[in-house]
C-alpha cells in the first residue's frame, strides 16, 4: 500500500475529552462567545434605538409601542432571557479573556509603541466595565424604577395607548421626559452612550473579524460599518437625552 | 553618526534585568543595525565588559533569528524589514534608541535581548506539517492548485517564525504567526487531510503556551517583517470554528 496515511501522526489524534468543554475554554473559542453575544446585543440596541426614537412622535405612539411589548407576555420573557444570557457570557468571557491577556503579556516595553491600534481597541475593558455600571442603573432606572428621580415609573391613565380595557398603563412617555430632565442622570447617559459609541466602533469591527468575515476587501467596510453604527447609536440616544433635557419635547 | 543606546541588560532568565546607556561612537550610515550592535560590543569587551548578547543567523532577513524591540517598535519600526536588514541611515545623528527584547510571558528571557522561543517550535510541532509517505518524487503538475490559493499560500509561508508579532501585540498573541501556518497548509491540497485536526491541535498549543488572544488591533501586521495580513487571523478563526463544530459532532 503506497496511499499517502492522513492523520497519521500520534499528536494528530488526541482528542480531548470534553469537546464542548474544550472549545469553550479556548481562546478563540472565547472570542466567538464574545463576538455571538456582542451580535445579540447589538442587535438589541438598535432594535431599542428605533423603538425610542418614537419619544419624538405625539406619546400615543411610544405608549402604545410599550403597551405592545408587554403585551408579547412570555415571548418578551424569551427575549429578555436570551439577552441576559448573552450579557453573562459576554462579560464573563471578556473579563476571563482580557485577565488572559495580561498574564500573557508579562513585563511591558519601558518604551511602548502603538502603530495601529485604535484608542477604542485598547480600552474595551473600560468601556465595557463602565456599560455594566451603566446597564445596572439603567434597569434600576426605567425598568424597575427604582431611582426616584421626577415622575419616574409613571403608572397612570394613558389614553393615548388605545387600551380602554386597561386604562392604567405605564406611561413610558412621561416617564422618559421626566427622567431626563435630571441633568446629573442626562449626563451619565450621554457619557454611556460616548462609551457605547467606543465600544461598538471597535466591537462590530471586531465581530466581523471573530466571525472569520472580514476579508481583504472587506477590511475597509467593515471598519466604516463599525464607526457608523457607535456613532449611529450614540447620535440617536444622545438626541433623544438632548431633546427631553433642553425642554424640545415636554 | 553617534548615538546613545538604553539597552536592556538581564544576566539570565532569573536575575532582574534593567536598562543600562552606552555610547555608539562613529558608527557608519551603511551599517545595520545589528553591525551597529557588533561596534558597540567591541568597544564594551575593550573596555572588559560583558558585550550585549543578541541573536543572529542569516543578517539577510530570511531565518527569523534576530529579535529585538527599538523604541517600542519590533525590528525598529522599518515596514516588512527584519532587524538586520534595517539600515543605521534610517537614524539620525545623536539618536536616543531604547532597545528591549521581545516582551511575551510565552517568550522568557534567557539574556539580554536573547528570549526563549521554543513556543513556537512547540505550536508547529503540535500540526503544523503534513504527514506523507514519501515515495519516489510526483510529476509537478499532477496536483492542481488554484491560481489564487497558491499565491495566498505563498503570502503565508513567507513566515518566519520570528515571534515579531507576538512582542507587537498588546495581548502577547501568537496568532498571526499561528495563522500563518494554519492558513499556508490549509490552502494546499496536501494540507487537507490533516485541515482539522491541524488547526485545533495548534491553537491549543498555542493556548497551553501561554500566548493571549486576538483583539483585532494588527499591531503584529504593522510590525511584520514579512506584512503577513490579518486576514490570515480572519481565516483562521473561520477554520478553528468549522473544526470545532466538525470535531462536536465526531467528523474529525
Ligand atoms: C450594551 C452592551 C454591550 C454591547 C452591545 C457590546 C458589544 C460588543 C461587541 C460587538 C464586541 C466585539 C466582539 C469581538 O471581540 O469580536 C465586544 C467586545 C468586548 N466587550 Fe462588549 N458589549 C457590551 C457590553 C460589555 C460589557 C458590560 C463589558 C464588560 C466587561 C464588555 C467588554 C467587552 C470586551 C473586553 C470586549 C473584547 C474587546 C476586544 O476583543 O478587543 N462589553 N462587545
Ligand atoms: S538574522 Fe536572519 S532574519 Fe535577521
Amino acid at each position: 500500500m503506497s496511499t499517502a496515511a492522513a492523520a497519521d501522526a500520534p499528536s494528530m489524534r488526541a482528542v480531548p475529552p470534553n469537546r464542548l468543554i474544550a472549545f469553550y475554554r479556548s481562546s478563540i473559542g472565547k472570542k466567538w462567545i464574545v463576538a455571538l453575544t456582542g451580535l445579540v446585543m447589538v442587535g438589541f440596541v438598535v432594535v431599542h434605538l428605533i423603538g425610542n426614537l418614537q419619544i419624538f412622535l405625539p406619546p400615543a405612539y411610544i405608549n402604545a409601542y410599550a403597551a405592545k411589548l408587554k403585551s408579547l407576555g412570555p415571548v418578551l420573557w424569551l427575549f429578555r432571557i436570551s439577552l441576559f444570557a448573552a450579557f453573562v457570557l459576554h462579560v464573563i468571557n471578556t473579563i476571563q479573556l482580557s485577565r488572559m491577556n495580561r498574564v500573557a503579556k508579562g513585563e511591558r516595553y519601558v518604551k511602548e509603541a502603538t502603530v495601529q491600534a485604535t484608542v477604542a481597541s485598547r480600552t474595551m475593558f473600560y468601556s465595557g466595565l463602565i456599560l455594566l455600571a451603566f446597564i445596572i442603573f439603567h434597569i434600576l432606572h426605567f425598568t424597575l424604577g427604582w431611582i426616584p428621580t421626577e415622575n419616574i415609573h409613571v403608572m397612570d391613565y394613558a389614553p393615548e395607548a388605545g387600551n380602554a380595557k386597561d386604562p392604567l398603563l405605564h406611561n413610558v412617555w412621561k416617564m422618559l421626559v421626566g427622567g431626563f430632565r435630571n441633568p446629573f442622570v442626562s449626563v451619565f447617559y450621554l457619557v454611556s452612550m460616548g462609551l457605547l459609541c467606543m465600544h461598538l466602533s471597535h466591537g462590530v469591527e471586531s465581530t466581523v473579524q471573530t466571525l472569520g468575515l472580514r476579508t481583504k476587501p472587506l477590511a475597509r467596510p467593515a471598519r466604516y460599518l463599525s464607526w457608523g453604527l457607535g456613532w449611529a447609536v450614540f447620535l440617536g440616544n444622545a438626541a433623544i437625552v438632548l431633546a427631553i433635557l433642553f425642554g424640545f419635547i415636554k | 553618526m553617534n548615538l546613545t543606546l538604553k539597552v536592556w541588560r538581564q544576566k539570565d532568565s532569573k536575575s532582574p534585568g534593567r536598562i543600562e546607556t552606552y555610547a555608539a561612537k562613529n558608527i557608519p550610515e551603511s551599517a545595520s543595525f545589528l553591525e551597529m550592535l557588533d561596534i558597540v560590543n567591541e568597544d564594551i569587551m575593550h573596555a572588559g565588559g560583558e558585550p550585549i548578547m543578541f541573536e543572529s543567523d542569516c543578517r539577510e532577513g530570511i531565518c527569523g533569528t534576530c529579535s529585538m524591540v527599538i523604541n517600542g517598535y519590533a525590528h525598529g519600526g522599518q515596514r516588512g524589514t527584519t532587524v538586520c536588514q534595517l539600515h543605521m541611515r534610517h537614524f539620525k545623528d545623536g539618536d536616543e534608541l531604547t532597545i528591549e527584547p521581545w516582551r511575551a510571558a510565552a517568550f522568557p528571557v534567557v539574556r539580554d535581548l536573547v528570549v526563549n522561543r521554543s513556543g513556537l517550535d512547540r505550536i508547529i510541532q503540535s500540526g503544523g506539517y503534513v504527514s506523507v509517505r514519501t515515495g519516489s518524487a510526483v510529476d509537478g503538475n499532477a496536483l492542481p492548485v488554484p491560481k489564487k490559493n497558491s499565491d495566498l499560500a505563498m503570502d503565508a509561508a513567507q513566515c518566519i517564525g520570528c515571534g515579531a508579532c507576538v512582542a507587537a501585540c498588546k495581548n502577547g498573541s501568537a496568532m498571526l504567526f499561528l495563522s500563518a501556518k494554519v492558513g499556508h497548509l490549509g490552502l494546499l491540497p496536501q494540507g487537507q487531510p490533516e485541515r482539522h485536526r491541524r488547526v485545533l491541535n495548534m491553537v491549543r498549543q498555542h493556548d497551553q503556551e501561554g500566548f493571549g488572544n486576538c483583539t483585532n488591533q494588527y499591531e503584529c501586521e504593522a510590525v511584520c517583517p514579512k506584512e503577513i495580513s490579518s486576514t490570515f487571523i480572519t481565516r483562521l478563526n473561520r477554520d478553528y470554528a468549522v473544526a470545532s463544530a466538525r470535531e462536536l459532532l465526531g467528523a474529525v
